[in-house]
């Protein structure tokens, strides 16, 4: 075997084992990098009643109810298997609308409501210019798989 | 490619391409622009800071592109010893971070009103920061060990190691939940509307051009500072 091609398999080698260390750390990562936790994950592992968590999803279509007070919003997080009742008193992105996603910093209350203390709006991966908008904002565009996996 | 490494065959070869890619991307990335900032339409959701996504897509495309190729050129100059391999890794170190604060700083505008945050520490945020301090190690690393206007191995094996993140990067949306979104342009097609999607082409195409005319530019002036090292360390012998 020539110099060159014994180098060649080194870093061949080496790129295998690479990868394969890569591959095993982000699976091991699995939970811990995920940045937010999900209705279905908070339904399976029922977090500690003001235990801090971060919870996302998509705002279920319909759901968003604004109260008197103009600052205050109750609407239901779900992730097509399972749903979280949210409020959240404060400003809305601009993105906050039925059927977009939410990231929200909160905790659970003693009642298994979700009490927001900051909203996030999560953008998707569809770009649609102003002019072709249809009037249903939310119809068949927003793809709940993209968001939860 | 052996024929390439020659380095004089290179210089020839680069000096009138890099005039020619500096042209064609000034061309191409200011009609983008124009185009992208002032006449594409807005978003139906994001309104006007669509637009960042025109500077944003090319400058991350090229941050994860730089590091591929360094990560090409480190296994070149490894296996085969190509005289060129570590000068060209070298000059892709610096315009790649460049690029990459490029894109974290007009990410960080765009998520502010879309998000409504400056920064998150979600997947993939986090892994395109590692990135920017990989390419600091390695100008670090290369500086510290200049060969001949190369790189030492050890830098060129730092180069190899550090593209496990360039995969991590682009599936660190699909294997975590992340407040970025997933890619918008797969192989199954392209989810960006056909008005956005053009100008951006014309800008990462020029944007890439840019970067090969730096790249190129780089690798001259490190070829021609080798040159007259050799030369004054002969008429210091003489």
């Amino acid at each position: 075997m020539k110099a060159k091609h014994q180098r060649l398999t080194l870093v061949l080698l080496a790129l295998v084992a690479l990868i394969g260390a890569g591959l095993l750390a982000a699976y091991a990562l699995q939970d811990q990098a995920s940045y937010f936790y999900t209705p279905s994950d908070i339904a399976d592992r029922k977090p500690e009643a003001g235990q801090a968590i971060r919870l996302g999803g998509m705002v279920e279509n319909g759901s968003i109810q604004r109260s008197a007070d103009g600052v205050t919003v109750q609407f239901i997080v779900q992730d097509g298997t399972a749903q979280q009742l949210v409020t959240y008193t404060g400003i809305t992105p601009d993105l906050f609308v039925e059927g977009s996603g939410v990231v929200a910093d909160g905790r659970l209350d003693g009642n298994g409501m979700f009490v927001a203390e900051t909203l996030l709006a999560k953008h998707d991966e569809n770009y649609i210019p102003r002019e072709l908008e249809s009037i249903d904002m939310t119809a068949g565009k927003h793809k709940t798989e993209t968001l939860v996996q | 490619m052996h024929a390439f490494a020659n380095p004089t065959r290179f210089l020839t070869l680069a000096k009138p391409l890099t005039l020619w890619f500096l042209v064609a991307g000034l061309v191409l990335v200011i009609f983008g622009s124009i185009y992208g900032l002032l006449y594409a339409p807005a978003d139906r959701l994001m309104g006007d800071s669509v637009r960042i996504l025109y500077i944003h897509v090319p400058t991350v495309w090229l941050a994860m592109g730089g590091w591929t190729a360094i990560a090409i050129a480190s296994i070149m100059q490894i296996v085969w010893r190509h005289p060129l391999a570590a000068v060209a890794a070298r000059a892709v170190a610096v315009p790649g971070a460049v690029f990459t604060a490029l894109g974290l700083i007009t990410g960080s505008i765009w998520a502010r009103p879309t998000w409504g945050a400056w920064w998150v520490w979600d997947g993939r945020v986090t892994s395109v920061l590692v990135l920017f301090f990989l390419y600091l190690a390695y100008i670090a690393l290369a500086n510290a060990s200049g060969d001949k206007g190369g790189v030492s191995r050890v830098t060129a094996i730092f180069g190899i190691v550090g593209a496990i993140n360039i995969p991590i990067i682009n599936r660190s949306v699909v294997w975590w939940n992340s407040l970025h979104q997933p890619a918008s342009i797969t192989v199954s097609g392209s989810s960006i509307d056909s008005a956005f999607l053009w100008p951006l082409m014309v800008n990462v195409i020029g944007f890439s051009l840019l970067f090969g005319a730096i790249v190129l530019m780089r690798m001259r002036s490190i070829l021609a500072e080798t040159k007259v090292e050799a030369r004054l360390k002969r008429m210091a012998a003489e």
